[in-house]
């Protein structure tokens, strides 16, 4: 599992915010570009220029000088001045709500990982997971954004700008997308030790294939097959994981670490450290202070064939 | 000159900042409690001196706010509160039913008590334990000062850690339920 | 103290000769290691201030160095993330208030008494607890990282991160208290200029005579004294916060952890104009040395200093336009922070100008300044891009900021000041810095620095956070990273040079007369280095121009005493002579207040009562400094009678 696929780039608009904020830069930098040109051969040239022996130093030379200064403080002036207005305009035009209906998604920033709750009118059919979006292609997702603990920052660059999420406060921000795909999104304020490692993945796609995952998300646990898998429920159940961990439709209700009903159906384990394989699940679960030092979650010391059947009942949670 | 201040002023207190450690992943102290709690004051032959068990959690910055995290995460307030008692004894004040050590409180965690302690064997680690043992000896002043935090960023509930007076422990070994009103 | 100094010649203009010596003893009466820690000389301490700065410097550089070799290669395992929390923090801590302000005000208090025409500096002994005030304050804090409780929020510290529940330890405490320390030092520093500028001018150097640099260090302190209290403000907050539980950025009690954001930025916004004011002053005297001609617009450059001034402190929400700041409010700041362009981009026209009428000399100081004018445009114009809204959205605390900011910095603060050193190092110890090596420490930092911060632009486009210690392979960040490491060891290099040059200069330059540039500010009228007295004579200053307008006569005030230190203090607009006044000589008192300061503020972090215990001690000291003296008064004269002096400016 790797990043490459999911795109992350400011230069790489895939919603109408960010396309409309990529061609405000390329605006901007068009015109700093000229800027930046226009200084510089004015400094070189009046640098290096050669000098007659016995050029003319009167004061006239000064005042034409004063001239060309002040038409060049006038011309900064008009530049700055469209460039103002092309920014305050767009500013204006994207904090404008869209009117049609939007998805909203409350997310709450934990250090370090973030939990994605999909509201809905209809209790049974809100979604709790964690550190990865679903939203349809086309559709307005609205993202509530709230913070349990420090401020963290949702920034996914493909999608849109960056929110702050507060304690004590909340904070909105919106995208349409309007490509399918994957990108990838980073927590965009210092928060703590593993800041750095605190990504969450935005799978957009087309309004059939979210109405069939949204579906599945809202479905409890998966019952064990066999009896290795059932075994490994009751490792979870018993042990440390249901302290902090929840799975609908077990007796494990914690709330401090993400929600795991559907963890196989993730890509990313450890809010996006990790591709969700087998391999990398049982090392995190045994040590996970060497994968992310500082992490809340502590090591655990599993029975191997506890261990294993641990991670068949993981795997089982589609 | 500078550099010789520096250098004196590093030596001198070097051995003193065990607070500022943060330790992810280490081996605690034996789990199994060297002192057992004791149920009656009669005993043959001479006083024993008890052994505490000083525990490195007590003056490390860290470990202390784990603990008061795990102190929330674990609903030990449900029951302690912020160690005011309700439900169950208060932490802050000076009388420890079943001891003030750290060993001693590491066993009433991981084993529970009587009348209602529930045991969180198996379902904490080692470490963190002793995370909550450094936290609850803090509630009553215990411990370092410097290391503990003043206020939680919730409501204040509780006067500040830093600037408490430390409870001298005393001990009551003989459980609420033998004490008749 | 060096051993070899270079020979004592072109002392400054007196009409009695004799008097040199007179005053060499009055103003440097004993000598020694008790006579360095009571010195209340501004050059003595200004140079203490520069030598602490520069180290500060390197120490900060160590960090970047740190940084860089830590994010070379994706998924590093160089320091795991609490060391390099620690770093990054020490990093942007150490320059920002270790460094780039402090130094400037440093070259400051050596400079401005000098390019005045003063003596002293207005408050001699306040100065000297000024920098021992800084200097506790440094060794504070780093005793503290090298301790492992070097703070690890960040250089701006965010609540509630830095708050009594998520900072455990006393690491924030101990950063929140070294703002403090600088903060007095700096506001000591600020006083001292507007004191010194204002009322100890020389005689004839009215307000619209004066160079251009002493404009800048004036703007610059009067915007010290607006900003500074705001930072400090919010750094008590924060240490009652963790120390006795107060709830100033407690939501849950009324509190707010925006507050902390708002007083913080109001500061840091303003601060960083406080480090490139300075800078521009620098600029304006190098350009008119190096032209062999005044700066074009001397009216408009002071105009643009004091809007830029202004404008500074209607900025400080551009850095917080993510939070729940309301979009019309937000409006008036994108505004602000795209028009302050102007009076910075009038300014480097005026300079262009200037090279363009005048006739070129090219040493190292001219290069430099070439240098900032590419650099600080580049750092500038995305400046003005992170201004708009929209756009700040997606650069906001991603690289495209890291490589704004130290363009800027870089640029607008560093170059100018590597060309203030060696374009006043002549001055401050009477050796010139070696022209070959200095064109190797321009251009290796000039390369150096587009290479490390150039790539950044793009990585933050990419997506590259700031302030992260690793990042994973399949990121794509890994190249450009690796080119900005490689950069990095340029500018080690760069900086290298310059080690070399100070050190082999230091003893070994060519021997500097009084003015070896030819310029026209009053500080090359004395010798190099100055005497401990600057001037035995006040200079009457005739025009603008200075030293340019004079022959080879320099007329000069005569009247003040040589037994004792005595200034002559002048008016504010015009500098006519109003006041002789009787300046302290060397005291312990200074030191000693530092020090109890030192222990009240450190003390202070573990417990509340260390600030009245503080206080009461601060007494002794106080006592020894404020003691009214009977020749302070008795010796007071005031000047009757008017003075004019008539000259075209």
């Amino acid at each position: 599992m790797t990043w490459l696929q999911a795109a992350h780039s400011a230069l790489h608009p895939a919603s109408a915010q960010a396309d409309r904020v990529g061609r405000l830069y390329n605006f901007l930098l068009i015109v700093a570009v000229l800027v930046f040109v226009a200084v510089m051969v004015a400094a070189l040239w009046a640098a290096w220029r050669r000098r007659p022996i016995d050029e003319d130093t009167s004061p006239a030379r000064d005042a034409r000088a004063h001239r060309v200064i002040f038409a060049g403080a006038a011309a900064t002036v008009a530049i700055l001045f469209v460039a103002l207005v092309y920014d305050l305009a767009l500013g204006r035009s994207l904090t404008r709500r869209a009117t049609r209906e939007m998805l909203t998604v409350r997310i709450t920033g934990h250090q370090w990982w973030w939990e994605v709750e999909y509201e809905d009118p209809t209790p049974q059919n809100r979604v709790r997971t964690a550190n990865e979006l679903h939203v349809p292609v086309g559709q307005t997702v609205a993202l509530k954004l709230a913070s349990a603990d420090v401020i963290h920052s949702f920034w996914a660059p493909s999608l849109g700008g960056k929110k702050d999420l507060i304690p004590g406060h909340h904070n909105e921000l919106w995208f349409t997308p309007t490509e399918p795909g994957l990108y990838r999104m980073q927590c965009a304020e210092f928060c703590g030790l593993q800041h750095a490692y605190m990504a969450l993945e935005v799978v957009v796609e087309d309004s059939k294939k979210f109405a069939q995952w949204i579906n599945a998300q809202r479905k409890p646990a998966a019952t064990p097959p066999d009896t290795l898998t059932a075994r490994g429920k009751l490792v979870f159940e018993s042990g440390p994981c249901a302290t902090c961990h929840a799975i609908a439709g077990t007796s494990a209700a914690g709330t401090i670490g993400p929600d795991l009903t559907h963890i196989a159906s993730r890509r990313w384990l450890a809010s996006g450290r990790l591709g969700n394989t087998r391999a990398n699940l049982a090392g995190w679960i045994v040590d996970p202070q060497r994968i992310k030092p500082g992490v809340l979650m502590p090591s655990n010391g599993l029975e191997p064939a506890d261990l294993q059947a641990l991670l068949n009942y993981l795997a089982s949670l589609k | 000159m500078k550099r010789a201040v520096a250098a004196a002023l590093m030596a001198a207190t070097i051995a003193a900042c065990d607070r500022e450690e943060r330790r992810f992943r280490e081996l605690p102290p034996s789990a199994s409690a060297t002192n057992a709690v004791r149920q009656s004051e009669l005993q043959p032959g001479g006083a024993i001196v008890e052994e505490s068990t000083y525990t490195k959690y007590d003056e490390n910055a860290y470990a202390l706010s784990q603990g008061k995290r795990l102190y929330e995460g674990m609903n030990c307030a449900g029951c302690h509160f912020h160690g005011g008692g309700g439900i169950g004894p208060p932490l802050m004040d000076d009388e420890w039913i079943y001891g003030s050590d750290p060993a001693q409180i590491f066993k009433t965690i991981v084993e529970g008590r009587p009348n209602g302690m529930p045991s969180f064997k198996g379902k904490l680690g080692n470490s963190q334990v002793w995370q909550i043992v450094a936290y609850v000896r803090s509630m009553s002043g215990l411990g370092s000062r410097p290391a503990s935090s003043a206020r939680d960023d919730h409501m204040k509930v509780a006067p500040n850690l830093q600037l408490r007076k430390a409870e001298r422990p005393r001990n009551s070994f003989l459980p609420p339920s033998t004490q008749q009103p | 103290m060096t051993a070899a100094s270079p020979p004592v010649i072109d002392l400054p203009p007196a009409v009695d000769p004799a008097d040199h010596a007179r005053l060499r003893r009055t103003y440097e009466p004993i000598r020694g290691f008790y006579a360095w820690l009571a010195s209340v000389d501004h050059k003595s301490i200004a140079k203490r201030y520069i030598a602490t700065c520069l180290v500060f410097f390197a120490l900060g550089g160590l960090e970047a160095a740190v940084i860089r070799a830590q994010l070379s290669r994706p998924e590093n395992g160089l320091v795991g993330p609490d060391t390099y929390n620690q770093v990054f923090t020490m990093h942007g801590t150490t320059m920002m208030f270790l460094f780039a302000v402090p130094i400037m005000q440093a070259m400051g208090l050596y400079l401005v008494p000098l390019m005045v025409g003063a003596k002293e500096t207005a408050f001699p002994r306040l100065n000297a607890l000024g920098y021992w005030v800084f200097l506790i304050g440094g060794v504070f804090i780093y005793t503290g990282f090298f301790l492992n409780a070097g703070a690890d929020a960040g250089w701006f510290a965010y609540v509630p991160l830095s708050g009594p529940e998520y900072s455990s330890g006393k690491r924030v405490d101990i950063w929140a208290q070294m703002i403090t320390f600088t903060e007095i030092a700096a506001l000591i520093a600020a006083l001292q200029t507007i004191a010194t500028v204002l009322k100890l001018r020389a005689p004839g150097m009215s307000l619209n005579r004066m160079p251009l640099f002493l404009w800048a260090q004036l703007v610059t302190a009067f915007m010290v004294i607006f900003a500074m209290p705001s930072v400090a403000t919010g750094s008590l907050f924060l240490s009652f916060d963790r120390l006795v539980g107060s709830q100033f950025y407690n939501p849950a009690e009324g509190g707010d952890a925006l507050l902390w954001q708002h007083l913080f930025w109001f500061f840091g916004h303003p601060e960083v104009y406080i480090i490139f004011i300075p800078a521009l002053g620098f600029i304006s005297q190098i350009v008119t040395t190096f032209t062999r001609r005044p700066v074009v617009g001397y009216p408009v450059m002071v105009l643009a200093l004091l809007v830029t001034a202004f404008m500074s402190f209607g900025l400080w929400v551009h850095h917080m336009f993510a939070t729940t700041v309301p979009q019309l409010g937000s409006t008036f700041f994108t505004a602000a922070s795209t028009l302050i362009a102007v009076p910075t981009g009038v300014q480097i026209f005026c300079w262009i100008a200037t090279l363009w009428l005048g006739r070129p000399v090219w040493r190292t100081p001219l290069l430099f300044v070439m240098g900032f004018i590419a650099v600080f445009t580049i750092g500038g114009l995305t400046g003005v891009m992170v201004a708009s809204v929209p756009f700040d959205l997606q650069a906001h605390d991603s690289y495209f900021v890291v490589a704004h900011l130290h363009y800027v910095l870089l640029g607008g603060a560093v170059f100018p000041l590597f060309a203030a050193f060696y374009y006043w190092f002549p001055k401050i110890t009477g050796r010139l810095m070696n022209e070959r090596l200095g064109r190797w420490n321009f251009w290796l930092l000039f390369v150096g620095v587009n290479v490390t911060f150039f790539p950044m632009h793009r990585l933050g486009l990419e997506g590259m956070t700031r302030r992260v210690y690793t990042y994973l392979e399949s990121t794509g960040w890994g190249t450009l990273n690796l080119v900005s490491s490689v950069g990095a060891v340029i500018i080690v290099a760069g900086m290298a040079v310059f080690v070399v040059n100070l050190a082999r200069s230091w003893r070994g330059g060519a021997v500097a007369g009084a003015n070896p540039w030819d310029a026209d500010t009053l500080e090359w009228a004395t010798s190099s280095p100055p005497p401990p007295y600057n001037f035995a004579d006040p200079i009457v200053v005739t025009s603008r121009s200075g030293l340019w307008a004079y022959g080879d006569e320099i007329p000069v005030l005569q009247g003040l005493r040589t037994d004792l230190p005595q200034v002559l203090v002048t008016t504010v607009m015009d500098a006519e002579p109003v006041l002789r006044h009787i300046h302290p000589s060397p005291t312990i008192a200074p030191f000693v207040m530092a020090v109890i300061i030192g222990a009240m503020l450190i003390g202070g972090i573990f417990t509340p009562w260390a600030y009245p215990a503080g206080l009461v001690a601060i007494g002794v000291p106080w006592l020894m400094w404020a003691w009214p003296r009977r020749r302070s008064y008795e010796h007071q004269e005031e000047l009757k009678g008017t003075f004019s002096l008539e000259a075209p400016i």
